[in-house]
């Protein structure tokens, strides 16, 4: 401090130099004439004078010019700043709004549209908000503060491992760790925003508003998402405060029906919730069989993920995604070397792999839904990954026929889809019976007891570091995976998890629903085990987006580095595929909305549920509601009003509008039947499932 | 202190050296002016000289930046910079460095409750409701004017109170109610929060619930197990259920709780305006249905194993007569004596007073918190539970000074204070005896006489209506008991009592099976309602003593103007001793500075205390008093100690008691009844029938 205040009085005697000059030429105005000259002697002299006293101090003028023009520029720009926001605060905040384009409420009030039914909101897997109960002490002060979603996540940056440590479920049992107690936010807040201005559910909720929405008949109905949907029945009795949160709404809103609104991984939660409803007492909520019938008009789910996601296969596997794989090959050093100490994926991996709900999302169906080997049911779907094709087929009407018209370029690279895992580009692309023979027998060949890098790496942190080296080996040797193999693989790589999650979940598809198994909760979230509750005037929508790239399948490679607590595996994200191919960044891309491909959202109520099926056997009213994805026009839609993008579609105007009628009081004839872009009808004839 | 030095400094040298120089140079031109070929003759010098030059004018060039206001702006930037890097440092200082410090100044700090009981081995069990009361809970915008636009789901009220300081005007329009229906006005909608967010916190940092919360944590208690009832705490009781259903939702998630939790019954916790809202409830949910929540007559004994009353008002409050009368209390009315023109005038258009005025009286709760019971209660003309009466006072005198000493003292000398006279228009008619007092009957004398411009005033009044003569025969009547005090609101506002009067009543049944008594208006008045059949609930009411509380108010009728409010507390009358209960126009009673103890103890030291007609089926019913302690330094923060009205849900007494309730324990094995003041000889001075 003092130091730098000895440098300002040097600076002060040097800019005296100029002011000097400036007195003097106020001072004697009269002789204006040879001022000029003047000037230039009388500092000529004075120069001489300085120059004798500043021999010394020569050295330090050149290091604090730097720091104080820092100093100076920070101080101009604070100046600068606080006068702009004092301005900003002065003026009548009316002026100042960004006009806000008139949401679908506005209008929809004007029309004359008002609350009839009762909204319940359920929220997906990542999106809902958890705080924190009770804490280790590296957790101090954060008590009911956000530690997930809502607030900032400035904790997070602030103690990532503590905070890993509190998010992570206990491995064995699935629910919390002895002395940590997390739980979901309850109420609207739990996830209107995910981040400040990242809305999830406020477009929505705002809108409804408008109508006439208030607390009283909208409900969220927050649950923690990492847990196994029947755990947080018992841990939380969750399922049993929604029972009652929907009753009450129904009593309280003149006995008028409920319409839910389930997004993402709360779709299945939701079925999971109408079959524990109906179930008596000790495993279910004994509502009797007419429960839904008399208490629920619609279900409305929006990116549903009823056959599961192929994005859970990459997470569960190797913690990666699209967007993390490419970041990955951008900046290899970043996250793999152990900077700090932190092998980010290896961490997030093993939290990850502590929440059962993950599991949930594994595609269901196996190779009937999801294609084997050498067929799947998107086969011929073009991928034009450059954005002008997206506004581009949405104006021709018919598109069916144009996708008809490219199919026939793309003959000689087929996209396997069915092969959900591959190890190696040609095990992806190549005939199955140019293949080694993939035999599930190959996992128990090995036992997991001889691992010989364990002794090592100390504690064992992922199911990884229990493997020896020649299995995992093993594992890659085998070449490519269908959705039932992969199943296997899983159980091989990570038996722990496997036993825990399929306790209580099932991917299967039922033989014979009567059979008394099925009454088991872990079938109750999979629709193509469990049949729809006794309800004819119930209605069931499908809200998903098209015309995004959605991740399908994935290529695969071991990773080259075998280091301790590494993961075996790695997204071989050098392979790319031929223009127009599906294949980009080792990843096969299908149409969907980023996360769910058209297939899982739409596959049910398209087929499965459409009519009288077995899985539907009241023959409740299934409708397809397809929005096709564009871009946002300007920066100021924001993340878009048309997006069909998995988490943006909640900003969609269009699905708004479609559940604000139906709220108040449309059926789905009325909102206009089926709306489809994609070729999911088609897809669906493909699918050979007795019904 | 270096600063200002260094800073001047370069002023003054600059200044002598400009003033040297310009006499050097006067000089040097003159001799050039005389010879100009020096100049060319003495190129070489002249050279050099250049050469010379050179370097100080590129130096004269560089700093010529750093005039006044650049050294503002490095000093600014100086400022910045060195607070980023100590806001950095604090952020990524351990989070436990704080603590570690306040620690090695205060030494150990007791462990909270919850801490210490959770040693001793206690853990969740019956299920927790909280019942805010008024003003705590957070309100909500879900539909608001043109100048809400962008607000939904902000908070109009509590937490940070959003963005609408910067709109007062906006703000109070949207928090007022309907002046005739007593809801929302057409086109706003205000609902209160839900979830315990709605009144953990009242502004950030200010708790409110926050440390029971926590504390109910430490021994187990999680969302699922604790329930906040929010309810709009600007409507009446019954409106709350036919707005909002609130009273429907209550049930419904009692019934949850206890059907979650095997069959354990709800210890429910209100908290001041909370416990009449609760008391309310109870007789709802027995009613049958179409008036009431259908719940059937065992419901109380079925769902609730004990209510704990928190700075309970029971039977009101006298803060509330002069909100309702003159929008005034203690604190403001001394800060309007402090600054004369800062809240009268009308600074900016804005009639602070009468605006908030205008919206508090729109509120039909707050009528809830006027003196219930009468002056059978609150004390007649000359007497009062709280003084002895005259013949004793000789008696009384040496009982003040054994008290003064012992520590247990009151909070002022209450000799010869006339408590029950609740509002009386001059020092000398709050002071002599009753039949020296000439009263004028108000009630007849007729309104309308207007002052002269009140058609123009901007925000209208009921008092704009009454005109000089009746504000003068107001204060002719010089003293109001809890009695005449409703007259007196009827008369000056009439309109505005009707509507409270079809929602709350004041007095106390004769005949408790009067079938005009299933009347909800009479069902949060303790005085007028039986206790549900319930033998195996328990009824505590926790609050603080020690602290001067309002009882009672000296007016003066204020300098005649167009628009104001008529009547002032009159603050320039204080008591005559040290010691005295007057002190800026207001008697003072113990309490804890919101609720006298009489309003918070009286029905449970008597009027429910064994089997009486109010509690029929013999509710046992426990008074546990916490004597106020200030906080003993900043960092305790509002003290864990305290006794006053919000700050005593950070009592760590008070914590303990209510989470070993929570646990299980009953009324006994707490200690049964815990008092400091004087309530139970209070209560046997009021004489009511039991």
């Amino acid at each position: 401090m003092a130091s730098v205040l000895r440098f300002r009085k040097l600076c002060y005697v040097e800019s005296a130099v100029k002011c000097t000059s400036v007195g003097y030429e106020s001072f004697e105005i009269d002789e204006k004439l040879d001022k000029k000259e003047e000037d230039v002697l009388s500092a000529n002299n004075f120069a001489l004078e300085i120059n004798k006293k500043r021999k010394q101090p020569k050295r330090q003028p050149k290091e604090w010019r730097c720091l104080d023009s820092c100093c100076w520029i920070i101080g101009y720009l604070c100046t600068t700043w606080w006068l702009l926001l004092f301005f900003y605060h002065c003026f009548p905040v009316t002026l100042l709004r960004v006009p806000e384009l008139p949401g679908p409420g506005v209008r929809l009030k004007l029309e004359g549209l008002t609350a009839l039914h009762p909204v319940v909101l359920v929220p997906g897997i990542v999106t809902g908000g958890l705080e924190l109960w009770e804490g280790r002490p590296c957790a101090d002060g954060l008590f009911r503060k956000r530690l997930w979603g809502g607030g900032s996540f400035t904790q997070i940056f602030k103690r990532p491992l503590c905070l890993l440590e509190h998010l992570s479920l206990h491995y064995e049992t699935g629910l919390d760790p002895q002395g940590i107690r997390v739980r979901a936010v309850p109420g609207l807040v739990g996830a209107d925003y995910f981040a400040p201005g990242y809305f999830v559910w406020a477009v929505l909720i705002e809108n409804l508003a408008k109508i006439g929405y208030e607390g009283k008949n909208l409900h969220m109905a927050a649950y923690d998402w990492r847990l196994s949907f029947q755990n947080t029945e018992i841990r939380d009795h969750a399922l049993t405060r929604l029972k009652s949160k929907i009753e009450l709404m129904y009593i309280s809103n003149g006995y008028k029906k409920v319409v839910a609104v389930p997004h993402s991984m709360g779709v299945i939660y939701f079925l999971h919730f109408l079959k524990w409803v109906e179930t008596p007492p000790p495993m279910g909520g004994g509502g009797g069989p007419g429960w839904c019938a008399k208490h629920i008009k619609a279900v409305m789910n929006i990116g549903p993920a009823f056959l599961g996601v192929p994005k859970a296969v990459s997470n569960l596997f190797s913690a990666e995604g699209k967007d993390v794989s490419y970041i990955r090959a951008m900046a290899p050093g970043v996250f793999n070397s152990e900077i700090l100490g932190l092998q980010t994926f290896e961490r997030v991996m093993r939290m990850a792999r502590t929440w059962d709900s993950i599991v949930s999302l594994l595609p269901k169906g196996g190779e009937v839904i999801w294609g084997n080997m050498d067929r799947s049911p998107e086969e011929g779907h073009v991928c034009d990954f450059s954005k002008k094709s997206h506004s581009k087929t949405s104006l021709t009407t018919n598109n069916v026929n144009n996708s008809d018209l490219k199919r026939g370029f793309l003959v000689k690279d087929l996209a396997n889809y069915g092969r959900i895992i591959s190890f190696g580009k040609p095990a992806s692309i190549l005939h199955s019976s140019k293949l080694p023979t993939s035999d599930s027998k190959v996992f128990s060949r090995t036992s997991t007891s001889e691992n010989f890098n364990n002794f090592s790496c100390g504690e064992a942190w992922t199911e990884y570091d229990e493997m020896s080296r020649q299995s995992i080996q093993n594992v890659a040797a085998d070449k490519a995976y269908t959705t039932t193999t992969l199943l296997d693989l899983l159980r091989f790589v990570a038996p722990k998890m496997m036993r825990r999650a399929e306790a209580h979940f099932s991917h299967g598809i039922a033989e014979n629903l009567d059979d008394p198994k099925y009454n088991h909760y872990k079938y109750w979230s999979n629709p193509l085990e469990t049949k729809l509750s006794d309800a004819p005037d119930m209605e069931i929508y499908c809200m998903y987006g098209v015309g995004i790239p959605t991740e399908r399948s994935y290529v695969y490679k071991l990773s080259p580095n075998s280091r301790c607590k590494s993961i075996p595996y790695q997204i071989d994200n050098s392979v790319h595929g031929e223009d127009g191919s599906c294949l980009k960044g080792g990843v096969y891309f299908a149409d969907g909305d980023e996360s769910v491909p058209v297939l899982s959202a739409g596959f049910m109520c398209a087929k499965g549920w459409r009519g009288r099926t077995r899985f539907n056997p009241s023959g409740i009213a299934t409708y397809i509601r397809e929005y096709r994805h564009k871009p946002p026009t300007s920066l100021m839609e924001g993340r878009g009003i048309e997006s069909g993008s998995h988490v943006d579609i909640m900003g969609n105007f269009a699905l708004i509008e479609d559940i604000m009628r139906v709220a108040s009081g449309a059926t789905g004839d009325e909102i206009g039947g089926d709306q489809i872009h994609s070729d999911i009808i088609k897809m669906s004839e493909r699918i050979n499932l007795g019904l | 202190m270096n600063k200002p030095l260094s800073f001047y400094r370069p002023y003054f040298l600059s200044k002598t050296m400009s003033f040297l120089r310009r006499r050097n140079s006067t000089d040097s031109s003159k001799t050039r002016i005389a010879d100009p070929n020096i100049e060319k003759d003495g190129a070489d010098d002249g050279d050099k000289k250049k050469d010379q030059y050179k370097i100080p004018q590129r130096r004269n060039s560089g700093s010529k930046k750093w005039s006044c206001w650049d050294n503002c702006c490095w000093f600014i930037g100086f400022i910045c910079s060195i607070w980023w890097f100590c806001l950095f440092l604090y952020n990524t200082m351990p989070d436990s460095i704080p603590q570690f410090v306040t620690m090695a100044i205060t030494g150990p700090l007791p462990d909270p409750p919850g801490v210490k009981l959770r040693k001793e081995g206690l853990t969740a069990n019956h299920p927790v409701v909280l019942v805010p009361g008024v003003v705590t809970g957070g309100l909500e915008l879900w539909e608001g004017r043109h100048c809400a636009e962008g607000l939904l789901g902000k908070r109009l009220w509590g937490g940070s109170f959003g963005e609408f300081y910067k709109r007062p005007l906006c703000w109070l329009e949207h928090i007022s109610l309907d002046n005739d229906t007593g809801f929302d006005p057409p086109g706003i909608r205000v609902r209160p929060v839900t979830g315990l967010v709605a009144a953990d916190y009242f502004a950030t940092g200010y708790f409110v619930w926050a440390v029971v919360i926590a504390n109910l944590a430490h021994i187990g208690y999680e969302e699922k197990s604790l329930y906040m009832a929010a309810y709009d705490w600007r409507l009446s009781f019954q409106n709350t259920e036919i707005r909002d259903q609130s009273l429907t939702r209550i049930k419904s998630n009692i019934e949850l709780l206890v059907a979650t939790h095997g069959g354990k019954k709800v210890v429910v916790l209100p908290h001041s305006m909370g416990v009449q809202y609760f008391l309310h409830f109870m007789k709802w949910v027995e009613t049958p249905a179409p008036r009431g929540g259908g719940g059937g007559p065992d419901w109380s004994a079925k769902h609730i194993k004990a209510i704990m009353n928190i700075g309970a008002p029971f039977l009101g409050s006298p803060k509330s007569i002069a909100l309702h009368f003159s929008i005034e209390v203690r604190d403001i009315a001394a800060l309007r004596a402090q600054a004369p023109g800062l809240l009268d005038k009308d600074v900016l258009g804005l009639q602070t007073f009468k605006h908030l005025m205008r919206m508090f009286r729109t509120w039909d709760a707050t009528f809830s918190m006027i003196p219930k019971g009468g002056e059978t209660i609150w004390g007649g003309l000359d007497w009062s539970p709280e003084t002895e009466t005259v013949n004793n006072s000789a008696k009384k005198g040496t009982d003040n000074s054994t008290r003064n000493t012992g520590g247990n003292g009151n909070i002022c000398d209450t000799k010869g204070v006339n408590y029950g006279r609740l509002i009386s228009f001059n020092k000398d008619w709050a002071e002599t005896h009753s039949s020296k007092i000439e009263r004028v009957d108000f009630k007849h004398v007729a309104k309308g006489d207007k002052l002269t411009n009140s058609s123009n005033c901007d925000i209208w009044l009921e008092y704009h209506e009454m005109g000089n003569r009746a504000i003068k025969a107001v204060a002719d009547h010089k003293v109001y008991t809890a009695g005449s005090i409703l007259d007196l609101l009827h008369y000056v506002a009439p309109k505005l009592m009707a509507r409270g009067a079809s929602h709350f009543s004041y007095g106390i049944a004769d005949d408790l099976d009067d079938p005009k008594y299933d009347q909800y208006k009479y069902w949060s008045n303790p005085l007028e309602t039986k206790l549900p059949n319930a033998p195996d609930m328990e009824i505590y009411s926790l609050y603080g003593v020690g602290l001067p509380t309002e009882r009672g108010y000296i007016y003066k009728v204020a300098p005649p103007s167009d628009c104001s409010i008529p009547f002032q507390i009159d603050t320039s009358v204080d008591g005559d001793s040290e010691d005295s209960c007057l002190r800026g126009g207001v008697f003072s009673g113990d309490g804890d500075e919101t609720v006298p103890i009489i309003s918070a103890g009286f029905m449970c030291a008597k009027g429910w205390r064994g089997k009486t007609r109010f509690n029929p089926s013999g509710i046992r019913t426990y008074n546990r008093e916490y004597k106020h302690a200030p906080p003993a330094n900043l960092l305790e923060g509002r003290g864990t100690q305290s006794g006053s009205h919000v700050d005593l849900l950070g009592n760590f007494a008070l914590i303990e008691d209510v989470l070993r309730v929570a646990a299980g324990a009953t009324g006994e094995d707490i200690g049964g009844d815990r008092v400091y003041s004087d309530i139970f000889k209070w209560s046997e001075r009021i004489n009511i029938k039991l």
